[in-house]
């Protein structure tokens, strides 16, 4: 079997077997055991086919499947190239873990009002096709469709259980969502009036001979629908008020995928339909203001999953450094922090889903003394917090550094900027999630403003359930794993960036 | 490709009222304002499969000239289908929002207010803030 055959079969595979498993879980409405079993059988096959497809183009390179029985560019296709490998190994990855972390914090809370277990798992599974979907389409509409399955996934997900705080924030999120989802498929419209296709292979090839200005309106058409979705300042109010309050799982999936679902589609515009400089400057200065603004808003906040939440924002600035500068050892950085981005802020939202369990609270007026209560807790925090605010060795400080390495190639006073202000975040990072270590671990509770009564208590028990605690230890894991690999990791994102950059090849694969 | 003037100004007007709409802090007319900007996309991809008159079917011996591009038609269908999830999920919302407070607001974010305000508490925020303009369908029956 040739590897153009094995990915024709394994290929629609992440976005078909999480459907199917959709519609598996929801007939089995309140048999939670038959529920847990089909989905984190269904996840875990997913991961196994996404390692497969990842290992096989990057011996073979690009491989597109044609579904629906139309030829391209009359068709959709899906293509697999190294980034969506790459992207949806790391998603799949992190899919599993919050999986397994959700199903310790069910199975010990049972059915009640803050985890309905029946919808949670199809939902769940729902959104996973619909990340896959995004990741693997070559098609601008299927795009649309996938970012369609994977938000409404995501907003049923957000208002889990109906309280009023998570319908106040699910309003914020669903109305900014339905927004920017209208600006893309405007985008998609005017795309289609301009170049009469939707495919992106063949737009690759007719964007290239439009008039520069009507280049210029879809390339900011799609952008800012992208934007809002990647939460780029200054498109990115939305997301600190909206994710903190829902479940910690849902929380922490959303912070891993959602946006980079967004960034992920940025590189792909960048790259494939409008490759060059015309809009490197404004990415520049998006990029420096996010990581600036948002880093301050960290700051200032007092609860630990707003503080997460801004850091989130904060370093999706990174990632639109990398993609700004354009060059192949900017976008591999920015695939590399891409990648150890979604897996440390998922587990850190893990992390605070524990802190929550133990302490009572997120907020650091109420916390305290947890570094003495749960030592365990303690290292399943501080690790990814010091991975996130980038300290050698781990994958953060090398996400980094390649990304300043570029800059610094690259020349230029806005771009030594923006390698100022990355620093300077890396520091406020660092500072944020530290000034969170020292209130809710390190001091005694008894110092707290308003000491959480569990916190007090010597012998609580069944706090932290085994399942959710494993889960996140182990999510931990693949975070140092990251570093541990870096080297492979790194060439392997330089492989990916190669691929993006020369778009004919991408052209050939899809349209032969 | 020629332009058609009234789809253009209509598709205009529908983005216009929409947005307006969605500005408003009472979610029916979010929604209102979310159903208006839809029509008015669908209308744009609409407009861009050519100018009316001719059926978007391929059938043998009809030149491509002869019948109208079927594609934009099946987009819209998609977009029309996620439309009507998303505006059905939305009414769920404003009932589920009127069932719990008697109202359909959308209001500001509590740490958002505190940290504004400088307040020291989410509760003292709260009360600050009490005094916020009621617009909404459902004042009287508060």
């Amino acid at each position: 079997m040739t590897p153009a055959d094995a990915v024709a079969i394994l290929g629609p595979l992440p976005v078909v077997l999480p459907l199917l498993g959709a519609g598996l879980t929801l007939t089995m409405t309140g048999r939670a055991a038959a529920q847990r079993l089909v989905s984190i059988t269904v996840l875990t096959v997913v991961l196994a086919v996404a390692v497969v497809l990842l290992l096989l183009v990057d011996q073979a390179g690009a491989q597109s499947v044609v579904i629906g029985g139309w030829r391209p560019p009359l068709g959709i296709v899906l293509v697999v190239d190294r980034l969506s490998a790459l992207l949806l190994v790391t998603s799949a990855t992190v899919a599993l873990g919050v999986l397994v972390y959700a199903v310790g914090q069910g199975m010990t809370d049972g059915e009640d009002s803050e985890t309905p277990v029946s919808i949670f798992h199809p939902t769940y599974l729902i959104l996973i096709a619909g990340v896959a979907n995004a990741f693997l389409t070559g098609d601008l509409f299927n795009l649309y469709v996938g970012f369609e399955i994977l938000l409404t996934a995501s907003y049923v997900l957000l208002t889990l259980g109906g309280t009023e705080a998570r319908l106040r924030a699910g309003v914020t999120y669903v109305i900014v969502s339905l927004v920017s989802s209208v600006l893309f498929l405007s985008g998609i419209g005017l795309v289609y009036g301009a170049t009469g296709t939707v495919n992106l292979a063949q737009l690759a090839e007719r964007l290239d001979t439009l008039p520069a200005d009507t280049r210029l309106v879809l390339h900011v058409a799609l952008l800012l629908g992208f934007g809002i979705k990647a939460a780029v300042f200054p498109l990115a109010f939305w997301l600190p008020d909206s994710y903190p309050t829902a479940p910690a799982p849902v929380t922490a999936v959303f912070a891993g995928l959602l946006t980079k679902i967004g960034v992920y589609a940025i590189i792909r515009t960048e790259t494939l339909l409008f490759p060059g400089e015309e809009l490197s400057n404004v990415l520049l200065v998006a990029a420096l203001l996010t990581l600036t603004v948002a880093i301050l808003g960290a700051i200032v906040q007092s609860d630990l999953k707003r503080v997460l939440s801004y850091t989130l924002v904060s370093h999706i600035g990174y990632m639109m450094f990398g993609i700004a500068l354009g060059s192949v050892a900017g976008l591999a950085a920015a695939i590399f922090y891409a990648v150890h981005h979604i897996t440390i802020q998922t587990t850190l939202f893990l992390a605070s889903g524990l802190v929550e369990r133990r302490g009572g609270s997120t907020s650091s007026r109420r916390l305290g003394g947890l570094a003495h209560l749960a030592p365990l807790l303690g290292v399943l925090y501080f690790v990814p917090a010091m991975n996130l605010a980038g300290i050698p060795p781990l994958s953060g400080f090398v996400g980094k550094l390649g990304l300043f390495r570029a800059g610094v190639a690259e020349g230029g006073w806005l771009v030594y900027t923006v390698v100022a202000a990355g620093a300077l975040t890396s520091l406020l990072t660092l500072y944020a999630v530290a000034r969170i270590w020292n209130v809710a671990f390190w001091r005694s509770p008894l110092e707290a403003e308003n000491p959480e009564p569990v916190l007090l208590d010597p012998s609580p028990k069944g706090v932290m359930p085994p399942t959710m605690v494993a889960a996140t230890a182990a999510m931990v894991t693949v975070g140092v794993l990251l570093a541990v690999a870096a080297g492979p990791l790194w060439s392997l994102c330089t492989r990916a960036t190669e691929d993006l950059v020369d778009r004919n090849a991408y052209i050939r694969t899809v349209l032969q | 490709m020629s332009v058609n003037v009234v789809l253009t100004v209509a598709v205009g007007l529908l983005f216009g009222t929409g947005v307006y709409l969605l500005m408003e802090r009472s979610l029916t007319r979010v929604l209102l304002g979310f159903v208006l900007v839809g029509n008015g996309v669908n209308l744009l991809i609409l407009h861009m499969g050519g100018p009316a008159g001719k059926a978007p079917i391929i059938a043998d011996g009809v030149a491509a000239s002869e019948m109208n591009d079927p594609l934009p038609q099946a987009l819209i269908l998609t977009a029309i289908v996620i439309t009507f999830g998303v505006t059905a999920f939305i009414l769920a919302m404003i009932y589920r929002s009127w069932r719990l407070a008697q109202g359909d607001l959308v209001v500001d974010d509590v740490d958002d207010r505190r940290v504004a305000s400088g307040a020291g508490s989410p509760e003292e925020a709260d009360e600050e803030m009490e005094a916020q303009p009621a617009d909404t369908e459902f004042e009287g029956l508060r």
